[in-house]
């Protein structure tokens, strides 16, 4: 295997409530490598299988078959919380990020022990609240005044900004955006998108981001994948989403699936 | 109607309060902290009278009588952790299963080193064992016997610890898990395990205060657990009623449900003393609790009327 393979899924099979009126194939072989720095947009229609993807990669469910290797380590098999050591997420729903009734300094402090042994030390060290006010004061929000309120009183951006800050804490092998600017008004949804698109070039970090905008999809990282009927169907490379706009994306859809894309979401965002 | 009557009877309802009011500080670990309703603790009050009172009848020092109760509340607690989490049972109906099957433990733990082997109840007569850590006989008297004294440091004592381990890096993880346990996994928490851990803290601390009400009233019964459940919520619930707007802090919380155990039993002196029949007693607390239980709710409905104009939503 290549040093640089930072992600390889081979194969992966999930069919939801097999053998019942509800079966529903979600991923049907999805192959995908990601080299380490790939900032990886992900687009498709409702049930293409792009949160399935993300979250077969975190755990939360096991996968029928296949395997997931991340950092050159099999980690198909282990349990959701012990792929968190690896792993930074940021759900659709604002409220799924964080601890609502615990404060923001509780909550940055949980994320910057993500994946270690929880000892009976104190929770929070003086030193790092001093840092956590720092990173806060980076997303310009006013957060870094108020780090003792709860994160159930802050608006959905600016739960979805700390939840990115607490994903990118303790820096990951892997960033996971599942639609996160989805639920957020537009003005919103594009600082935390800028906020997004920074934390990830400074850090260096491989991320996937689904997203159900064909333009930011374009415009965001270096590699776009399109998925359908639980695969992936295209893969452009950072040239040719250069040269690429939404209109031949929709085009390249229709001529690789057979099917129209285009739903009134997706085209009036 | 006497009142001196009723002045005689308050230092007692102040201990019991105190002593019911450990046995709420468990219940506000589940029921707040885990955010699930336990109901193991009918069962794990009376487990910890059971044990305390065989092992101080057989000679065992109280404190370590009592300290043992502890443990035999953290096992009952397992059960509960590992029918909920390893077997998929809904935490409620983990519960109750518990708490149930530990109606015959209980009553095979008084029976220890009886010829039936079971045994509803077992006296425990400080004239017998002087050296038992409270006891009904001394609470209207000002010496340092007085239970009240030594209930209060062991209440204070505990408040210290549990704000001592809700602080630390494990604790915010159980906190966690009661919050958003999504979030909790995302961070490497694993929630099954956290939830074992509270509901056998919380239970131990329930057993353990079941053995000092074993001792306080100089017996351990088999039934004295029933509705336990329900006098720790009243004390959680009158305690946030009150003290609510005022405590932020998180001792301070715990504080608040120690206060309400006491005042809820201050109340029933009143009551009991304004001429009600004990009988009906469980019938009343059942009633205050579903109605400070309902408040929130109804809170919030108000407020979603006001906000549509005053039209019933809906």
């Amino acid at each position: 295997m290549a040093e640089n393979e930072m992600l390889v899924l081979k194969n992966l099979h999930k069919t939801f409530n097999p053998g019942t009126v509800t079966q529903k194939t979600a991923l049907d072989g999805v192959n995908l490598t990601l080299q380490k720095g790939d900032f990886v947009t992900v687009i498709g229609g409702n049930g293409a299988g792009k949160s399935t993807m993300l979250n077969a990669i975190a755990g939360s469910f096991h996968i029928d078959s296949g395997s997931i290797i991340l950092g050159g380590q099999n980690i198909t098999s282990l349990p959701e919380h012990r792929r968190a050591a690896f792993l930074g997420r940021v759900f659709q729903d604002p409220m799924m990020g964080t601890a609502a009734s615990m404060n923001i300094e509780e909550n940055l402090a949980l994320a910057a022990r993500r994946g270690q042994r929880r000892s009976l030390s104190w929770g929070i060290r003086a030193d790092e609240r001093a840092a956590f006010r720092e990173k806060l004061a980076t997303l310009d929000l006013g957060l870094e005044s108020r780090l003792g309120s709860k994160a159930g009183l802050l608006s959905g951006g600016q739960r979805q900004a700390l939840t990115l800050l607490m994903a990118t804490l303790k820096q990951p092998e892997l960033l996971l955006l599942d639609e996160h600017t989805a639920a957020l008004d537009p003005k919103t949804a594009d600082k935390v998108l800028r906020l997004t698109n920074q934390l990830i070039t400074e850090n260096g970090l491989t991320a996937l981001m689904v997203t159900h905008n064909m333009k930011d999809a374009l415009a965001l990282g270096n590699r776009t994948i399109m998925m359908h009927e639980g695969r992936v169907i295209l893969d452009l490379d950072a040239q040719q989403k250069q040269d690429m706009t939404v209109e031949d994306l929709l085009a390249q859809f229709e001529q690789v699936s057979g099917r129209q894309l285009a739903n009134d979401r997706m085209l009036l965002t | 109607m006497n009142i001196t009557q009723l002045l005689n009877q308050l230092p007692g309802a102040a201990a019991q309060g105190l002593i019911w009011g450990i046995m709420a500080i468990g219940v506000y670990i589940t029921f707040r902290i885990l955010d699930t309703a336990d109901l193991t603790v009918d069962g794990s009050f009376a487990t910890g009278g059971a044990v305390a009172a065989i092992l101080i009848t057989s000679g065992v020092n109280p404190w370590l009588a009592t300290i043992i109760a502890f443990l035999a509340g953290l096992m009952a607690g397992l059960i509960t952790g590992v029918l909920h989490t390893g077997m998929g049972i809904p935490a409620i109906l983990a519960g109750i299963l518990t708490q149930l099957a530990l109606y015959s433990v209980n009553l095979r733990i008084q029976g220890l080193g009886t010829d039936l082997g079971s045994r509803a109840n077992v006296p425990l007569s400080i004239n017998k064992y002087k050296n038992m850590l409270v006891s009904l006989r001394n609470v209207g008297n000002f010496s340092i016997e007085n239970p009240i004294w030594l209930m209060l440091l062991i209440t204070a004592v505990l408040i210290g610890i549990m704000y001592w381990f809700f602080g630390t890096e494990y604790g915010c993880g159980l906190r966690a898990v009661g919050s958003n346990q999504q979030m909790a996994r995302a961070q490497g928490i694993s929630t099954g395990r956290g939830k074992i851990v509270g509901l056998m803290l919380s239970n131990g601390l329930v057993a353990f205060s079941g053995a000092l009400m074993a001792q306080y009233q100089g017996f351990s019964d088999v039934s004295m657990g029933r509705g336990a459940i329900v006098i720790g919520l009243a004390a959680v619930i009158i305690g946030e009623v009150i003290f609510g707007k005022l405590f932020r802090n998180f001792a301070l919380k715990l504080l608040a449900v120690s206060l309400g155990a006491i005042i809820y039993y201050l109340v029933i002196q009143v009551v009991l003393w304004l001429g009600l029949n004990t009988d009906d007693l469980k019938l009343l607390t059942a009633l205050v609790v579903a109605l400070f239980l309902a408040m929130p709710y109804w809170r919030n409905h108000m407020a979603a009327r006001r906000m549509k104009g005053g039209k019933p939503v809906g």
